[in-house]
């Protein structure tokens, strides 16, 4: 259920910016999803086909852009790269990370027409 | 919407009358912007609404549109709204995040009677169903407005903005949200709130700050509540909270209890600074 919220929500940020830009179709969306962001690839795409039905981004391409998830260690006083929430620092094993990057879920960029 | 576990919205009830997010949301889109036409993707395909029918045949109309907009940002945008609501009127709000039954109506209850009225303040009781909630903060001498989320399983940026405006709280003065019993859900939704209070009592697991990071990373502040009640379970506090310092090194913890009033004048402490900084700070 998690993948069919946000793809409503992607709908949702489609909807304003065709009511802004006046476009009627929607082809393609760019969508970045971080390794934090907790977000089922194949499960997103599942949940995209079926909530873009019957809306101007019918039959639109999902393309997903995945960014790596990144967190300051503040033993090592460097950004380090993380894949789960739960992993420590890689080079220490410190858990005093601050996530600094790869946790969005952002609706980067539309083709339309 | 909410992005982590799919719930609708659409069911809200402020203080039993139906409010709607469907409305015309104004906010500023500086960030949309036309690209030139720089993909080189194939447009064969026919043109039958193009604007105003201005087309022809075999000219793309396709274009492309840069978003670049969080799932979130709707709500991220009435949280800023709100928190510059409470910055300019020296409002101090906590958003109270736990689990169902940790104790946090009991622990706010209490909380007001040792406050008496030495502060303004209101509360804001987030649930799916009923008022009881805030039927017994009024009952315990201050203004409260429940907000029923049908659906729903937290609070959002927008609720509370629209219960502001209903709830009369006067400029310096404390706002108390205590959120839908969820440790999930709650934890994406900035309310506009100064800090998230997480609260875990000691009928629960050691782990849950393991289980549900999101939420006590989100955290400034966790009360481990009902320590009345350890010396009859096999709880172990300091574990506890070595499990929520690994996910969020900085939480302060407090051990407290509603019953005993254990831990109490701690946790009033840091209300009555975080207060006394942001009435300052208006």
């Amino acid at each position: 259920m998690h993948e069919m919220s946000l793809a409503e929500g992607v709908l949702l940020l489609i909807e304003d910016a065709a009511r802004d830009q006046s476009f009627h179709r929607v082809k393609k969306v760019w969508l970045e999803v971080g390794q934090l962001a907790g977000v089922e690839a194949d499960a997103m795409r599942f949940c995209f086909d079926a909530v873009m039905r019957d809306s101007i981004a019918d039959g639109a391409e999902l393309e997903i852009v995945e960014t790596r998830g990144q967190a300051w260690c503040m033993k090592c006083s460097q950004t380090v790269e993380v894949r789960g929430s739960l992993d420590g620092c890689p080079l220490c094993g410190s858990h005093q990370l601050q996530v600094t990057g790869g946790n969005a879920l952002r609706v980067k960029e539309l083709e339309v027409e | 919407m909410c992005t982590t576990c799919g719930c609708g919205t659409g069911q809200t009830l402020i203080a039993g009358h139906a409010h709607s997010h469907d409305h015309a949301h104004d906010h500023d889109h500086d960030h949309t912007h036309d690209h030139d036409h720089a993909h080189g993707h194939d447009h064969a395909h026919d043109h039958d609404h193009g604007p105003a029918g201005a087309h022809a045949p075999g000219i793309s109309q396709a274009r492309m549109v840069r978003i670049e907009r969080d799932i979130l940002s709707k709500n991220d945008a009435y949280a800023q709204q709100n928190r510059a609501y409470f910055a300019a009127h020296g409002i101090f709000a906590l958003n109270l995040v736990s689990s169902p039954g940790s104790g946090k109506t009991t622990l706010l209850v209490k909380t007001i009677a040792a406050l008496n009225g030495s502060v303004p303040l209101a509360v804001i009781e987030g649930d799916q169903q009923t008022d009881n909630d805030a039927a017994r903060i009024r009952a315990a001498g201050a203004p409260a407005l429940q907000i029923n989320t049908g659906k729903g399983c937290h609070l959002d940026a927008w609720m509370v903005g629209r219960a502001m405006d209903q709830l009369d709280l006067r400029d310096n003065g404390l706002l108390l949200i205590e959120n839908v019993g969820n440790l999930v859900c709650p934890a994406g939704f900035d309310l506009g709130e100064a800090h998230k209070v997480a609260i875990l009592s000691v009928t629960e697991g050691e782990d849950k700050p393991l289980k549900y990071p999101d939420m006590f990373r989100a955290a400034d502040i966790m009360l481990l509540n009902k320590c009345d009640l350890l010396p009859y379970l096999a709880f172990d506090a300091a574990l506890a909270e070595e499990n929520a310092r690994r996910v969020n090194p900085l939480v302060r913890v407090i051990r407290t209890s509603a019953t005993s009033g254990e831990g109490m004048e701690e946790w009033l402490d840091w209300i009555r600074e975080g207060y006394r900084r942001a009435v300052a700070a208006k």
